[in-house]
C-alpha cells in the first residue's frame, strides 16, 4: 500500500510555507515600541487597581452577602444571555452568511448597531418595548407578564448587547469554512437540516465557541442597559457591575476587590475557552 | 434508463444538451472556463440553469421550459459529485465520512456502517477506517472520496477532474479503480487528461465557449479531430478552412496539398491534420510538390520527450536537439515549416 508519509496533494503547501518560520518577521523596530506603548495603557490600570487591593479585608469583602448575591446573579443571567444568543444568533449568522435576500446589508448593519450604540440607549429603547408602557409591554402586561426591572429584563439587556458578539464571529466562520463541504453533503443526498447538524455547524464549532464566549464576557460586564431597562434590585436584577458601582460610592475598598474578582472571571472564562482562531476548514497536519 | 440533458445559462453563455446510456461513462474535454464545470453543477443541482430540461431515470431533475419552474434540490438528485480536492469532512473519521450518504438517506447507524466499510474495502483504503482525513495522502483521501460518492449508490456519478490534484504516483492507482468502479455504471467525467478519457469514457465530447463542439467515440474524437482544443490533446496540428479540389485553404490563407478524403466535397467546411514529427524545419523556402512549405514565426521551443518541440505560427513541429542546435532556433525567428502532401489529413469538420 501506499506509505502513509506520501506527500499530501497541493492544498497544504502553502499554508504550511505560510506558517513556516523563517526567522525573518518584517516587523519594524519602531511598532514594538507602539505595541509596548499599547499594551501598557491596557495594563497599567489594571496594575494600578490591583495595587488599590485591601488584601487584610479582601476574603471578607467579596464573601459578604451582597457580593455573593451579586456575583451569583451576574453568572446566571449571563449564562442564561449568552444561550439565548446562541438560539438567535445561530440563525442570524446562517442568514447573513449563506441566504441572499433584498435588504440583507440592511440587516446586518441593524443587528450590529448595538455594538456601536452607547448601552443606555439600548436600555431606554429595551424600555420602550418591553416596559409597561411599551410597544410589547402592553399586551405582555395583559397577560399578566411584566418583564421590565426583574431577572429576565437583566437577561434581554445582556442579549441585546451581546448578540452582534455571536453574530459577527459565527458569520466570519461561516464565511471562512464557504459552501464547498456543504455542496458535497447535499450531492451526497443530505437535507438541508442535515447539512447543517452535521456540516455546517460542526465546521465552525470554533467560531461559534469564541462568539459564545465573547457573548460571555460582554453579559458580564454590562451595566448601562440594565440599569435603564431593569434597574438595581439587590438580588434580582443588582449584578456584578451594579453592585461595583454601588460600593464605590460608600466602601472604595470592597469596589475594588469586587472589580478584582470581575476581572478574574472574564480572564479565566476568556483563557480558558477563547483559543486563537484556527482556519476552520483547515485539516490538522499529517501525523506520520 | 437514461439521462437526457438540455440546459442554457445565459449569464455563463452555456447551452448543451446530452444525453447517457445506463452504464455508459461520458469523457468531457475542453479548455479552462469553457462551461466543463457549469455542466456538473447544474446536473447536481448547485446552479440552476434559465431553461432547459433534464431526466435521470425516472425522475425529471428539472424542468425549466415553457413556463414550468421545476427543479429538485441536489439532495434528492441522486446524482453524487466528485470533485478535484476529496473535501472529506474534516470533522469525521474515514468510516463515518463514508457512511455519511447512507446515513443522509435514512440508513440506520449500523447498516449505514456496514456499507460505508463494504465501499472502504472496494477501493482498498480498509486500513484507513479510523484515521481522520488530515492523516491522509493526497491519493489516499481521493480514494476515500470515491467510496463516499459510491456508497450513495449515484444513478449519475460526476466526477470532476478527480485526478487532477492528485501527485504523479497517486494518479495511476486511482485510474485503476475508476476503471474497475466505472464499469457498471453511469458517469460523466471531466478530465485534461487523454489517457483518461481512452480509459475511462466510451464516449468523449469537447466543450469548448459553452458549446459542445465536438462528439463521438474517444479513440474517433482523438483520432480524428475536428477542434482545436480535441487536435491539441491529440497532440496534433489542426488547421480549418475550406475544402478545395488539391487539399484545403486554411482560415489563415495558406493553401495546403493534401489528399481529401473519400467524401469531402470541395467549397465543404474541412480541418487538415498532421502530426508534428511529420514537419520538418528549414531556413529557407524548400520547393518542389507535393510538398507543403510555410513561412513561420518561431514563438517557443520547450523539450518534448527526447525531442524539440518547435512552435511556430500557431503550429508545432517536433525535430531533434542535434538539427535544432544545427538549425540555431531562437523565438522571433523566421523558419520554414515543410509538411508532405501524404502526411496531411483532409476531412470534412
Amino acid at each position: 500500500m501506499t506509505p502513509v508519509s506520501a506527500p499530501r496533494s497541493t492544498a497544504w503547501t502553502a499554508r504550511t510555507i505560510n506558517r513556516r518560520d523563517t526567522g525573518y518577521t518584517g516587523v519594524p523596530p519602531w511598532v514594538f515600541v507602539l505595541a509596548g506603548a499599547g499594551a501598557l495603557f491596557v495594563l497599567l490600570p489594571l496594575a494600578a487597581m490591583v495595587a488599590k487591593v485591601n488584601w487584610g479585608q479582601f476574603v471578607p469583602l467579596i464573601t459578604s452577602e451582597s457580593s455573593l448575591t451579586a456575583l451569583g446573579l451576574s453568572l446566571r443571567t449571563s449564562a442564561a444571555s449568552t444561550l439565548l444568543c446562541i438560539a438567535l444568533g445561530v440563525p442570524l449568522a446562517l442568514v447573513l452568511a449563506r441566504a441572499s435576500f433584498p435588504g440583507q446589508r440592511l440587516l446586518r448593519a441593524f443587528v450590529l448597531l448595538p455594538l456601536v450604540l452607547p448601552p443606555v440607549v439600548g436600555g431606554i429603547a429595551l424600555l420602550y418595548t418591553f416596559g409597561r408602557q411599551g410597544l410589547l409591554g402592553r399586551s405582555l402586561d395583559f397577560a399578566g407578564i411584566q418583564i421590565a426591572f426583574s431577572t429576565t429584563a437583566v437577561v434581554l439587556a445582556q442579549t441585546f448587547v451581546a448578540l452582534p458578539f455571536l453574530v459577527v464571529s459565527l458569520e466570519g466562520a461561516l464565511r471562512t469554512a464557504g459552501t464547498k463541504y456543504e455542496a458535497v453533503a447535499a450531492t451526497l443526498g443530505a437535507r438541508p437540516t442535515t447539512v447543517l447538524r452535521r456540516v455546517s455547524i460542526p465546521l465552525v464549532l470554533p467560531g461559534l465557541a469564541s462568539g459564545a464566549v465573547l457573548s460571555f464576557a460582554r453579559c458580564l460586564g454590562e451595566f448601562g442597559a440594565t440599569l435603564t431597562f431593569a434597574g438595581s434590585l439587590q438580588g434580582v436584577t443588582r449584578t456584578l457591575p451594579l453592585e461595583i458601582y454601588l460600593q464605590r460610592e460608600t466602601d472604595a475598598d470592597a469596589a475594588v476587590a469586587l472589580s478584582l474578582v470581575l476581572v478574574a472571571v472574564a480572564v479565566a472564562v476568556v483563557g480558558l475557552s477563547y483559543r486563537r482562531p484556527r482556519a476552520l476548514a483547515a485539516e490538522p497536519a499529517p501525523t506520520a | 434508463m437514461t439521462f437526457t440533458l438540455n440546459a442554457a445559462l445565459h449569464a455563463r453563455n452555456f447551452d448543451v444538451s446530452l444525453s447517457l446510456g445506463p452504464a455508459e461513462t461520458v469523457a468531457v474535454l475542453g479548455p479552462n472556463g469553457a462551461g466543463k464545470s457549469t455542466l456538473l453543477g447544474i446536473i447536481a443541482g448547485l446552479i440552476r440553469p434559465d431553461s432547459g430540461h433534464a431526466v435521470l431515470g425516472d425522475k425529471t431533475l428539472f424542468n425549466l421550459d415553457a413556463g414550468n419552474s421545476h427543479c429538485l434540490p441536489p439532495h434528492t438528485r441522486g446524482t453524487a459529485l466528485l470533485a478535484q480536492e476529496p473535501l472529506l469532512f474534516p470533522h469525521m473519521n474515514v468510516l463515518e465520512n463514508v457512511a455519511f450518504g447512507p446515513r443522509a438517506a435514512g440508513a440506520n447507524r449500523a447498516s449505514a456502517l456496514q456499507t460505508a466499510r463494504h465501499w472502504l474495502a472496494e477501493v482498498e483504503a480498509s486500513e484507513f477506517a479510523d484515521r481522520r482525513p488530515g492523516q491522509l495522502s493526497g491519493g489516499q483521501a481521493q480514494r476515500v472520496a470515491v467510496a463516499r460518492a459510491l456508497a450513495t449508490d449515484p444513478e449519475l456519478l460526476l466526477l470532476d477532474e478527480p485526478m487532477a490534484a492528485l501527485d504523479i504516483h497517486a494518479a495511476p492507482m486511482l485510474r485503476r479503480l475508476l476503471k474497475r468502479v466505472l464499469a457498471s455504471r453511469r458517469a460523466i467525467i471531466i478530465t485534461h487528461d487523454v489517457l483518461d478519457a481512452l480509459m475511462l469514457a466510451d464516449r468523449a465530447i469537447v466543450v469548448e465557449g459553452g458549446r459542445i463542439t465536438e462528439a463521438g467515440p474517444t479513440r474517433g474524437v482523438l483520432e480524428k479531430p475536428r477542434s482545436k482544443f480535441a487536435a491539441g490533446l491529440a497532440g496534433m496540428n489542426l488547421l480549418p478552412g475550406i475544402i478545395t479540389g488539391r487539399g484545403l485553404t486554411s482560415d489563415g490563407g495558406l493553401d495546403i496539398t493534401a489528399h481529401p478524403e473519400d467524401g469531402a466535397v470541395p467549397g465543404q467546411d474541412g480541418v487538415a491534420v498532421f502530426s508534428p514529427t511529420a514537419v520538418s524545419v528549414f531556413l529557407s523556402a524548400e520547393h518542389g510538390s507535393p510538398r507543403n512549405s510555410f513561412a513561420v514565426t518561431v514563438t517557443d521551443l520547450e523539450p518534448h520527450g527526447d525531442q524539440i518541440r518547435v512552435h511556430a505560427g500557431g503550429l508545432s513541429a517536433d525535430i531533434t536537439p542535434a538539427a535544432s542546435a544545427d538549425l540555431g532556433l531562437t523565438p522571433g525567428m523566421t523558419v520554414y515549416f515543410v509538411i508532405k502532401a501524404t502526411a496531411i489529413a483532409v476531412y470534412p469538420a
